[in-house]
């Protein structure tokens, strides 16, 4: 008999739909892991320059000075920031700390997700204080 | 009144699923399940669906209404505040026929850890020789995984089963953990075989979707932080029982004897 697949494949880790802030920063984990990946790809293509002489080396900083570089910089450096704190967030959760213990069940009952949220909530605004001030670092200062 | 649209696909005449409304009167307390069975009884026969105990314990009522995975049965339809209720099937399943889907990835997956309480001591299982004991405090270390339903919400929620099929998955892991958590048990090692592997603990990243969507309040989200626990630290209950077993040989003076085991050795 003939089978309907209702898989979601990547709609189903793209799109947080209406579960807690953990599944968006889930997607937004993988995202800028894939970003920093693309990243060092890039990084690497870009500073093999170098071996073509110092003439190549230089047209290639010139080529890189522009205003949409800039911009890419900060959007990886607002990534890695990012990552970094939802990464210290899920190691910390991984060993077991500030999700609560296994116990009875009292309804309604408030899942592990629910009780480290404070501490995922501590984590991303210092995320969002460093992206701030390397902003300000980037354009303004 | 309230409109219901439902999910239909007849694996004999569509090729693909497709939208069909139903208007139900609605009154106070009546369960999703009970629209569906209103349905199927005044409206259309040929709808399917699946539910038996209609009491959140049975688990076979799972579908994906307005928005989340839950149990018919255990969502009443006031809850949803909405006039207009949309019932799929199951994500991340194959649909049998309408809101029916194929749990038989969810029953592998249990089977692959091995749920059941595994013996080191063939001879003991054998012809036991006393009780298992187990205090209330060892027995609340689990108990809470314990009332999984094997309903299949979680891995309809969960991110990482939406793209990877062979991930373990929720249900299962959490299983992993409440075996090996049980102070009867000796299959850690058996278990954190099938479980540290490419697609077991590590491919969670904490969605948490399934810790929010479970209906027995299951939480597998925390069972497999605590499995990952165990898989970097190691297993506490182990090392506890070496004690034990050291405690055993050599009584502490003005402690009273255990009493006689009720179960005689042959
Ligand atoms: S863990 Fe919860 S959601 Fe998952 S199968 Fe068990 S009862 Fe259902
Ligand atoms: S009918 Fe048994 S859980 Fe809903």
């Amino acid at each position: 008999m003939r089978r309907y697949n209702n898989r979601l494949w990547v709609k189903g880790w793209i799109y947080g739909g209406n579960y807690g802030i953990e599944r968006y920063l889930y997607t937004l984990h993988r995202i800028s892991g894939l970003g920093l990946i693309l990243y060092l790809l890039m990084h690497i293509y870009v500073t093999a320059a170098r071996i073509y002489g110092a003439a190549a080396w230089e047209q290639t900083m010139a080529f890189l000075y522009g205003p949409a570089f800039k911009l890419g910089e900060y959007l990886l450096i607002a990534g890695a920031i990012f990552h970094a704190a939802n990464g210290l967030w899920l190691i910390i959760i991984e060993l077991g700390m500030c999700i609560g213990k296994p116990q009875r069940q009292e309804y309604p009952y408030v899942p592990s997700v629910k009780k480290q949220r404070p501490l995922m909530v501590a984590l991303m605004l210092l995320a969002a204080v460093l992206i701030i001030v390397s902003g300000l670092d980037f354009f303004i200062i | 009144m309230a409109t219901f649209r439902i999910q239909r696909y007849n694996p004999e005449k569509d090729t693909r699923p497709y939208l069909q409304t139903y208007e139900v009167p609605v009154e106070r307390g009546m369960s999703i399940l009970d629209c569906l069975f209103y349905i199927k009884e005044n409206l259309d026969a040929t709808l399917s669906f699946r539910a038996s105990c209609r009491m959140g314990i049975c688990g076979s009522c799972a579908m994906y209404i307005n928005g989340l995975p839950r149990l018919a049965c255990e969502t009443q339809v006031e809850s949803l505040r909405t006039d207009t209720i949309e019932i799929r099937p199951l994500p991340n399943y194959e649909i049998i026929k309408d809101l029916v889907v194929d749990l038989s990835p969810l029953f592998d997956k249990h089977q692959k850890v091995k749920p059941w309480i595994i013996s080191s001591d063939a001879v003991e299982v054998d012809r036991p020789t006393k009780e298992y004991s187990q205090s209330p405090a060892q027995l609340e270390g689990y108990l809470q995984f314990a009332y999984c339903l094997k309903c299949g919400i979680c891995l309809a929620a969960c991110p990482t089963v939406a793209t990877d099929k062979e991930f373990l998955g929720p249900q299962a892991l959490a299983q992993a953990f409440r075996y090996s958590s049980d102070n009867r048990d000796n299959g850690f090692k058996e278990r954190i075989s099938v479980v540290d592997t490419l697609h077991g603990l590590w491919r969670c990243h904490m969605a948490g979707a399934c810790a929010e969507v479970c209906p027995k309040g299951v939480d597998p989200a925390l069972a497999i932080q605590l499995m990952k626990r165990k898989a970097i630290f190691g297993h506490k209950e182990e090392q506890a029982r070496l004690l034990e077993a050291l405690l055993e040989a050599t009584p502490i003076p003005g402690i009273p004897k255990a009493p006689e085991p009720t179960v005689k050795k042959k």
